[in-house]
């Protein structure tokens, strides 16, 4: 790294943080690399807006978008719905796509969503075991175990230590399906309704519906039990 | 390429550490290069496949000590560059060069809102025919290309079932390195977990793979 970037990027921070430590030049000249991404990035974002590539505010609702609209309630209310539907939840596990789409959410990826059922003796759960593809559509972004190499590494070889680990215990005759997600298919589970539900409306038990249930690392415990 | 990202089978990277009510983002940056990204992409200079092929190009220490964020930023830097949109000298000072000419229109926020609804071209294309069927007994490939594939490494030779045939999708191992789409069927493809693992893996068990025609071979 040159002076020039180095001066930049100490400017940058000075600008950006409160955090000075690493604004220090002088103790810090023997770094090779700038140690905090907070500046790279906000070097990036300058140059990128500064050349005319984007616009800040299109940078703010990407942001948003994903910060605050898109998560695992997405993913909830459809859960919800197909236990209460049932003509609903044929159509999504043969169509996710459309039956998703019902409900008012739109891929964010652009990739093809695909349901899978849970019941008493079938348990699914997803992986990426290549990088992090996931279900954004309907879940949001990934959280950090998902995408970390534990995860990414044992899931198809020990399903049931991960998920033990969840505290998900499975008798030895149900049967694991990992789904490794090496296409442009996006999985997402259908967990098991709870027993207990009965008299809860689609919004009381959209409200239960877990992120981790949805991909499968647990299940949605009965009303009363904390996940 | 067989790096470390293709980490499905290993044995040595400690328990899953699940976080409590997990924010999105960790830190605002990680927003930034989040919003970042995918408004370079929507610029159109490089496919998914090939993003991903920057990643995996980073060198494996750095791939492991590098958050997930961290390496977003890095192959963004590195996208930018070598396609063309920013200078080495303009990334290192953080300014734009005195002669540089501005891109216009920039990315706007109406048209990143577009952006959202458009999905990928339709995987049902008459014109594609299948390689392989429902139900039929296929063998994943035994090999090892040294560009991006999707095709993990826990997988080749081994032994499957086609349990769904998906439709057509762009083919990573030439869409990656911008040789073409090279349109062919996704399988959904269900290995016992005994093929992968041996005998001490539950005989119930399975993995399900997503696997293009070129990936597969009949058996």
């Amino acid at each position: 790294m040159d002076s020039t970037r180095r001066t930049f990027l100490a400017a940058a921070g000075t600008a950006a943080s409160q955090n000075m430590a690493h604004a220090q030049g002088h103790d810090h000249d023997h770094q090779a690399v700038p140690s905090d991404p907070a500046l790279r990035v906000k070097a990036l974002e300058s140059l990128l807006v500064e050349k005319g590539f984007v616009d800040p505010a299109a940078l703010d609702l990407l942001v948003d978008r994903y910060e605050n609209k898109v998560g695992p309630r997405n993913g909830a209310r459809v859960v919800a719905r197909a236990w209460v539907d049932s003509a609903y939840k044929k159509r999504l596990l043969t169509d996710a796509p459309s039956a998703i789409a019902e409900l008012g959410y739109t891929s964010g990826q652009g990739e093809h969503t695909v349901v899978l059922e849970n019941g008493p003796k079938i348990h699914n759960l997803i992986v990426c075991t290549l990088c992090s593809c996931y279900p954004w559509a309907v879940l949001g972004l990934p959280p950090v175990w998902y995408k970390s190499a534990a995860y990414r590494s044992r899931a198809v070889i020990d399903p049931r230590g991960v998920l033990r680990e969840f505290g998900t215990q499975l008798d030895e005759d149900v049967e694991i399906h990992v789904w490794d997600s090496t296409a442009e298919l996006r999985y997402i589970v259908l967990p098991e309704r709870p027993a207990g539900t009965e008299n809860l409306s689609e919004a009381e038990l959209a409200e239960m519906v877990t992120r981790d249930a949805m991909v499968g690392v647990s299940k949605v415990p009965p009303p009363g039990e904390k996940a | 390429m067989n790096g470390v990202h293709d980490m499905g089978g290993l044995q040595d990277m400690g328990p899953v550490r699940h976080e409590r009510d997990e924010p999105v983002f960790h830190a605002a940056w990680e927003g930034r290069i989040y919003g970042i990204d995918r408004a370079l992409r929507f610029i159109g200079k490089w496919n998914l496949d090939a993003w991903r092929y920057q990643i995996e190009l980073l060198p494996p220490a750095d791939y492991f000590r590098m958050t997930y964020y961290e390496r977003w930023l890095q192959v963004n830097e590195q996208l930018a560059v070598k396609h063309e949109l920013v200078t080495p000298k303009e990334l290192e000072a953080g300014a734009a060069d005195s002669d540089s000419t501005k891109a216009t229109p920039a990315l706007t926020a109406a048209v990143a809102a577009h952006l959202f609804g458009r999905g990928i071209p339709s995987s049902h294309d008459p014109n594609v025919p299948p390689q392989f069927e429902v139900g039929q007994r296929v063998r994943a490939r035994n090999i090892n290309p040294t560009g991006h594939t999707r095709l993990p490494r826990y997988a080749r030779g081994k032994l499957g079932l086609v349990t769904r045939d998906h439709g057509v999708y762009a083919f990573p191992d030439t869409n990656a390195h911008l040789q073409g789409e090279k349109r062919q069927h996704v399988y959904s493809v269900r290995f016992a977990a005994r093929e992968l693992w041996g005998v001490n893996a539950s005989a119930r068990d399975s993995v399900h793979l997503d696997l293009w025609d070129d990936y597969l071979e009949h058996a």
